[in-house]
């Protein structure tokens, strides 16, 4: 009846999952009440979980990646612990823990934090700057998002019911084969990643549709703000690269489930053949993270320096270098494979080749400071602690593309360090930005700048302690995933990194208490205008937060910086210088449950699939087609928005613009 | 020894920055001519680097504090967006490392090549090693003893390992004697190393194998080319000895394995596991009882 189900997939016998799951559990069982109790339900459902409203979707990734921030440092936090207590000693974790503990954490923060905050990133912000009304396909969408929350469910599921997959973050075969691991955590594993993997393929065809298909009248290619190519080009390594993974995935599951020999030992699998394809996805893949980072952060230098970005079209030459590039190095993972001298050294190369259109972005960031007015507020803060960290990580990461230093580094916590390094100081850092920059435009309200610059030089002091040290241990042969060690070199600078963690901790608080006193005091921090930060480009055009149609008329882009342009004119008349418009009803896509139905049957297939339970498969995927079946039938695909509503809404922000422009020119 | 182009290389190392130097860490204190090799291609590269790197963050941090808002002594250019020359030098600067680099980095994975043998007039030494589920397995075929978790060597002399693995990948990694390389079931990976000088060098797996991964740490213990053939003498004395049965129970799974020797090894062993006519690791333990196996199942057999 229940497949491999039995109680015994509950860790009664573990007090630490045991407690933590049980934790997790009474947290989420209480908010539901208190929403339930609040009368909230009806407002959620309507408002967000069946929205297809491209900014609602972008705010729901990003409070995703942000609960999955937390749950994969508190991964962070006990793998630091447990190295700092377990020299000579067994520490706290048996293996058998830690190694879920490490696995998840990896597969937590990039599938489930680092994906999720730039794509949410993306849905929020790429349409508006575009100046469009939504994403080319709203409703899939939706679909993405809650597929892809579907799979953070069932990572978090296995922490409570059985296990998680204890390989690492990327499952290399054998070990990830059944003979040795026969649990069910490489299942939770694959099959979380397989079904957020479709959702954010399809996203990957959204955006990319979107921005070859859909910009406002004016808008050609090279007018596009940056953020919008590194979206683009982005997304194109998702629709290249996913399948890749997806399709590795799959044939791992045959293994696993019908014992096929793609991996294998026996019958002439080649478990080689799981590097080689996991790596043309995870190459890719670190480049779909951070060049999204490099769009905020051109956004975020140009505004806060009160300049245009220097040299837009080598910016977006050097995108496209990456773009192209990054397809063509995933050797390097490997070169202590045996490969050779003639294959490392041409993989080395083109790695490093990497660096060069990279290089040119830092230069084009330092000459857009060149000649500013350099405004330090946190979001531009974020941008300068990236650059100087990013070009340490990016320095360690050319060290590592030269096959005879990989050969002393590979696998050492020194490429442990360089990974976090760039996709901290790079990734991280660049959400955090696009959070504190973008945020008053979502809701309204300034975030408080105090607490925020407080949280990033924890963040920036506690990543150089949490991380230096395991540059310095990884020189001193110290490898990855030791549950524990007996080298006494080791020890003191574990210790340092345990501190380090600790820092990081602190930065987090402080970002939880920002986003708790900022709305607290939302009513001192309202932005009216929808223009906080001086800012350049078409976001800031439309009102904080932008209606459901993002502008009342679409705009007309004659140059690239459109909105920069008309202010500059508004500035020197001291006043509108656009007439009111004639407003018109403007259509909305209808909301839809489907992305929600669809992930609530992906998530009972999915568990069914990990626990054979191969009726409840069946229903579920029944479920799931029955889903799209129906949205496929329905007739009505929009709603009208009336011209009354949308003119009380412009005229509203006009009017406070205007208010502003008075305010300025009396100053 | 066969590396000469790192002569040139090791001209740069003046620049090598201090601070590393200063805490001997384990990669950069080398004891043979592989980890010196790599040594000298990572400072190098790193002393490049460092040399464009540098002058970046400070010209990162220059620029922000000097143009910072309040400044009002700094110059406003609020439409400077383009300059040719500037474009020039910031596509030309990453390009000219890069292309440095990129020569050290063909020229030293030549050099450095890992199954490119050794250039010496000792004799070298072959030992067969094997990854297991949770110990290493070092085969000498010229001596025909084993070790478990201990390889003795002759210092001075060229070691040419070929490395498998019976079970899961793992690598096979003594910081302090050079490059690191796989170990894969069905496979062989061919490495070079020399320990210089004796002593004992820490060695581990420096990839992740497993619950008992930790425990794969190893030593070698570099010794005068006597000893060395005291120890092969005195191994061939006492031990059991390594055959079919014996290689079987070493499939099973078992963590932090005291080392211990074999007085004589089973002919064309080593190929027998790399052509897979002996079965490969068995993995975690099926043979609990019926009532354990949903334990088992649920991953918690501890």
């Amino acid at each position: 009846m229940f497949g491999k189900l039995t109680w015994q997939a509950i860790p009664f016998d573990q007090p630490i999952p045991l407690a933590a799951g049980a934790l997790v559990v009474f947290v989420i069982a209480a908010i539901l009440i208190w929403v339930a109790a609040k009368g909230y339900i009806p407002y959620l459902w309507r408002e967000w979980i069946t929205s297809v409203d491209h900014k609602r979707i972008g705010i729901m990734y990003c409070l995703l990646a942000a609960v999955m921030l937390l749950r994969g440092f508190i991964d962070a936090l006990m793998m630091r612990s447990q190295q700092a207590l377990a020299f000579h000693a067994p520490g706290y974790l048996p293996p058998e823990h830690y190694d879920q503990i490490f696995s998840a954490h990896g597969t937590i923060m990039i599938f489930f934090m680092a994906m999720p905050f730039v794509i949410g990133l993306m849905n929020f912000a790429m349409p508006l700057q575009l100046g469009v009304r939504d994403v080319a396909f709203p409703t899939l969408n939706s679909v993405s998002f809650w597929l892809t929350a579907a799979g953070a469910l069932l990572v978090n599921i296995s922490l409570v019911v059985g296990e998680f997959a204890r390989t690492g973050w990327l499952p290399y075969p054998p070990l990830s084969e059944l003979t040795y691991s026969p649990g069910v955590g490489v299942d939770y594993y694959l099959w979380a990643i397989q079904i957020s993997g479709i959702g954010t393929l399809m996203t990957g065809i959204n955006m990319v549709t979107t921005v070859l298909k859909i910009r406002a009248p004016g808008m050609s290619y090279m007018r596009m703000p940056i953020f919008c190519w590194t979206t683009l080009a982005s997304n194109l390594l998702i629709v290249a690269a996913f399948p890749i993974l997806t399709a590795t995935l799959a044939m791992l599951l045959l293994d696993r489930y019908v014992g096929f020999h793609f991996f294998s030992n026996e019958a002439a699998g080649n478990a080689m053949m799981f590097q080689n394809l996991i790596w043309a996805w995870g190459h890719p893949e670190v480049y779909i993270l951070v060049l999204p980072a490099f769009g905020i952060f051109s956004e975020v230098v140009a505004t806060f320096s009160g300049k245009p970005l220097f040299d837009r079209r080598s910016m977006i030459i050097a995108t496209l270098g990456i773009c192209i590039l990054s397809l063509c190095v995933w050797l390097h993972h490997f070169f202590t494979m045996g490969a050779g001298g003639d294959v490392n050294a041409v993989f080395g190369i083109a790695s490093m080749i990497i660096a060069v259109p990279t290089g040119v972005k830092i230069y084009n960031w330092l000459f857009t400071m060149y000649g500013g007015r350099v405004r330090f507020s946190s979001a531009m803060l974020w941008a300068i602690g990236f650059m100087v960290t990013f070009v340490i990580g990016g320095m360690t990461g050319v060290l590592l593309a030269s096959p005879p230093a990989d050969f002393l580094l590979h696998n050492s916590l020194f490429l442990v360090a360089h990974f976090h390094n760039v996709i901290i100081g790079g990734v991280v850092f660049g959400v955090f930005a696009g959070y504190t920059y973008w945020f008053p435009k979502a809701f309204g309200f300034v975030l408080d700048e105090r607490l925020g610059k407080a949280a990033f030089w924890c963040w920036l002091v506690g990543f150089y302690v949490a991380f230096v040290p395991l540059y310095v241990v990884g020189l001193e042969g110290m490898t990855r995933r030791m549950q524990h060690y007996d080298r006494p070199e080791w020890y003191p600078w574990l210790l340092v990194a345990g501190v380090g963690v600790l820092i990081i901790l602190c930065g987090i608080a402080l970002q939880i208490a920002q986003l708790w006193v900022s709305i607290r005091t939302r009513a001192q921090r309202r932005d009216l205008t929808g223009d906080p930060w001086d800012g350049r480009s078409l976001e800031w055009s439309t009102t904080s937060p932008p209606p459901e149609f993002n502008f009342a008329v679409l705009p007309n882009v004659t140059n690239d910086e459109p909105y920069w342009s008309i202010k500059q004119q508004a500035r020197a008349r001291g006043e509108l210088v656009t007439p009111e418009p004639e407003y018109a009803p403007i259509q909305v896509p209808r909301n839809s449950a489907t992305g929600f139905v669809t992930a609530f049957f992906a998530v009972l297939t999915g568990f069914s699939l990990i626990w054979q339970i191969w009726w409840l498969v069946i229903l579920g995927l029944v479920g799931a087609y029955a889903t799209f079946v129906a949205f496929a039938w329905r007739d009505v695909h929009e709603t009208e928005i009336p011209a009354a509503e949308v003119a009380r809404i412009d005229r509203a922000n006009r009017a406070a613009r205007a208010a502003a422009l008075r305010e300025e020119a009396v100053q | 020894m066969r590396r000469g182009g790192s002569g040139v290389l090791r001209s740069l190392l003046p620049v090598v920055p201090v601070s590393l130097a200063a805490c001997h860490p384990a990669v950069l204190t080398p004891a043979g001519p592989v980890g010196e090799g790599d040594r000298i291609v990572l400072l190098d590269s790193l002393s490049i680097m460092l040399a464009i790197v540098v002058p970046t963050i400070v010209t990162i941090l220059g620029f922000a504090y000097w143009f910072r808002a309040s400044n009002r002594r700094a110059r406003y250019l609020p439409d400077f967006a383009y300059s040719g020359r500037i474009e020039l030098i910031v596509w030309s600067i990453p390009v000219l490392v890069i292309f440095f680099l990129g020569g050290i980095a063909w020229i030293s994975a030549h050099l450095l090549d890992p199954a490119e043998p050794l250039r010496s007039k000792a004799k070298p030494l072959e030992v067969q090693v094997v990854a297991l589920d949770w110990k290493w397995l070092f085969i000498y075929p010229q001596q025909n003893v084993a070790s478990i978790n201990r390889m003795v060597v002759p210092a001075g002399a060229p070691l040419e390992l070929r490395i498998t693995s019976a079970s899961v990948f793992n690598v096979f990694f003594v910081p302090r004697l050079g490059s690191e390389i796989y170990a894969m079931y069905g496979m062989t990976t061919r490495l070079n190393l020399q320990a210089d000088q004796p002593g004992v060098y820490f060695g581990l797996s420096a990839h992740f194998s497993g619950d008992g991964f930790p425990g794969m740490a190893f030593d070698v213990h570099a010794v005068s080319a006597e000893e060395f053939t005291q120890w092969t003498a005195a191994t061939r004395e006492t031990g059991p000895v390594l055959d079919e049965a014996a290689y079987r129970q070493l499939l099973k799974q078992s963590q932090d394995v005291t080392p211990y020797t074999y007085r004589s090894v089973q002919s064309g062993l080593f190929d027998d596991i790399v052509e897979q006519r002996l079965p490969p690791g068995e993995g975690p333990p099926t043979a609990r009882s019926a009532a354990a196996a949903a334990v088992v199942l649920a991953g918690r057999q501890y």
